[in-house]
């Protein structure tokens, strides 16, 4: 089987500190991936490296078969919504339609053909009627929803998402775990940065324990294991600063 | 209108700096979004030694030498600034702190020097430190108005790609829109624009043209492109104005009175402004709370029976 994702011996750090160390694993297609682990063991990093946004020490990535450059328009990356300003004079479609850009073309102008799809993507998360809301104006929940629809519209193949469920209301994280199954439905593959250990088994087909490197990766109830689980959790907690993956 | 009061010259003189308000206002904002109003301040400052070493070297005033020197200038403000920052744990606010004062230190020093040299009293240089644009010529205008265009186009023709990087750089790096190109270009726009500015504005005060206009435009439009466009309004205006005010004086430096002209801009936004102003803030606060307490009575009434 091919595979969505390859990640192979990647490192990172910040500062002197590495947050990640020889992290391998491979990603198959259709897969609902949740990447677990505490705080600090490089989650977000790993995102974030993968996609180039950190630098790496070593290790590599290919998308696909491919490098991410030939195939960024098939990835769609959903940051942390405290990633940007929300106080951006900007409303809900307008950040939407970002997602299309790649597809208008560098210096055109959006048309009404990708207004209508960008609405259509608000839609299924069920934000139509905020369409024209100034996003400073949306609840926490609402700006993540907004960040989805946004994927959405790009039509990747791939999805990587850095906690899309972190402070939302129930609302929002149902309206979220239903587009994530339907993107998985439609065979497209999802990765979920996750920090809530209760939903795992309910949400996840596939888990990836991280703890600065990479403790455990498959199906989730091979995975996410009483013993696996406190050994990503655990150890850090006897053995400060030890890894023991 | 009043301009009919003024000279020939001071005529070109005023369309220089309504160009080059309308090329800061827009520049101020995508500084205000980037978080880096005070760059624009730290690389202003730093192009003062620029101008008087292009000076120096050339023995005369010729303008295009003395703005590539202070191009040079803001550029190496900028670069150091960028270096402190990443190879220390120096903070930017620190990190510019330290680049404007000395650069400007450094300028201020060059400058007496220079002073004292035969023939450099006439020179005007003081002029590059407040501004003075009465004491620019036809040639001058055109220099200045042709680079201030330039930004003008980049700006308007990228307009999209500016919305993205300055709201999400990391997702616009996603889509294929280079972080370094777009710093890089962003950072060529604002040297352009300080080193067109210094002229008639001062590098004391030309942070103020780039950064007032955006602030004061913020206070009026909940759109990006509607910002863009007041900002560039606000600055127009300011620099027009403040042009003229100086002009009825003899020898009133520019800056200053193009300065108070935006912060005078900036004091009726911050008052009225319709989306943040503080008066149509309380306003619509009042209505809201009037809003809020209405469909509570209704609940009431409803709940005793009666049908509303």
């Amino acid at each position: 089987m091919t595979s969505v994702l390859q990640v192979e011996g990647l490192s990172a750090s910040y500062r002197k500190n590495k947050v990640l160390d020889h992290a391998t694993f491979t990603v198959k297609p259709g897969t609902l991936t949740a990447i677990v682990g505490p705080n600090g063991a490089g989650k977000s990093t790993l995102l974030k490296t993968i996609l180039e946004l950190h630098p790496a020490l070593e290790g590599s990535v290919s998308f696909f078969g491919a490098s991410y450059a030939k195939v960024k328009s098939r990835v769609g990356y959903v940051p942390q919504r405290g990633s940007v300003d929300w106080d951006f004079p900007t409303d809900a479609l307008d950040v939407v339609l970002m997602g299309l850009y790649g597809r208008i073309g560098w210096l055109r102008r959006p048309g009404k053909k990708h207004r209508q799809q960008a609405l259509q993507a608000l839609r299924e998360m069920g934000m139509e009627e905020y369409a024209s809301r100034q996003i400073s104006q949306l609840s926490g929940g609402q700006q993540q929803r907004v960040f989805l629809a946004r994927a959405l519209v790009m039509d990747a193949d791939l999805y990587l998402l850095d906690e899309p469920l972190a402070g939302v209301d129930a609302a929002t994280e149902k309206a979220i775990m239903a587009t994530l199954n339907l993107l998985k439905s439609r065979g497209k593959t999802v990765l979920v940065v996750h920090h809530d250990l209760q939903t795992v088994e309910d949400y996840f087909d596939h888990v990836l324990l991280l703890n600065r490197t990479v403790v455990a990766h498959g199906p989730t109830a091979e995975t996410f294991t009483e013993s696996l689980v406190h050994r990503a959790y655990g150890g850090t907690l006897r053995w400060k600063g030890v890894t023991s993956g | 209108m009043m301009i009919a009061g003024l000279s020939h010259n001071a005529q070109w003189v005023l369309l220089g700096t309504l160009i080059l308000g309308t090329a800061a206002g827009i520049v101020g904002c995508f500084a205000y979004w980037k978080r880096q109003s005070l760059m624009s301040d730290a690389l202003s400052h730093a192009s003062l030694p620029g101008v008087i070493i292009g000076f120096a070297l050339v023995g005369s005033k010729n303008l295009p030498v003395m703005l590539a020197g202070a191009a040079a200038g803001a550029l190496l403000g900028a670069l150091l600034i960028h270096w402190i920052r990443s190879s220390s744990r120096i903070k930017e606010d620190a990190a510019m702190g330290i680049v404007l004062s000395v650069f400007f230190g450094f300028g201020i020093m060059l400058l007496t020097m220079v002073n004292r040299m035969a023939g450099a009293a006439q020179s005007g240089l003081d002029s590059f430190i407040f501004g003075q644009a009465a004491s620019m010529v036809q040639r001058d205008v055109w220099l200045m108005s042709g680079l201030a265009l330039l930004v003008l186009i980049v700006a308007v023709v990228a307009f999209k790609e500016w919305k993205l990087f300055l709201f999400d750089a990391a997702f616009a790096k996603g889509l294929g829109l280079s972080g370094r190109f777009m710093n890089a270009l962003y950072l060529f726009c604002l040297v352009l624009v300080i080193v067109v500015g210094i002229q008639a504005v001062g590098v004391i005060l030309m942070a103020a043209l780039l950064i007032t206009p955006a602030v004061s435009a913020r206070y009026w439009t909940d759109s990006f492109g509607r910002m863009v466009i007041l900002s560039a309004v606000f600055g127009g205006v300011s620099g027009a104005s403040g042009t003229v005010l100086s002009a009825y004086g003899n020898g009133w430096p520019t800056g200053p009175f193009i300065v108070l002209s935006a912060a005078a801009l900036f004091i009726v936004s911050l008052a009225f402004g319709t989306r943040k102003g503080v008066v149509v803030q309380a306003v619509q606060q009042r209505r809201l709370r009037k809003e809020l307490t209405k469909p509570k009575t209704e609940r009431r009434t409803a709940e005793g029976g009666n049908a509303v």
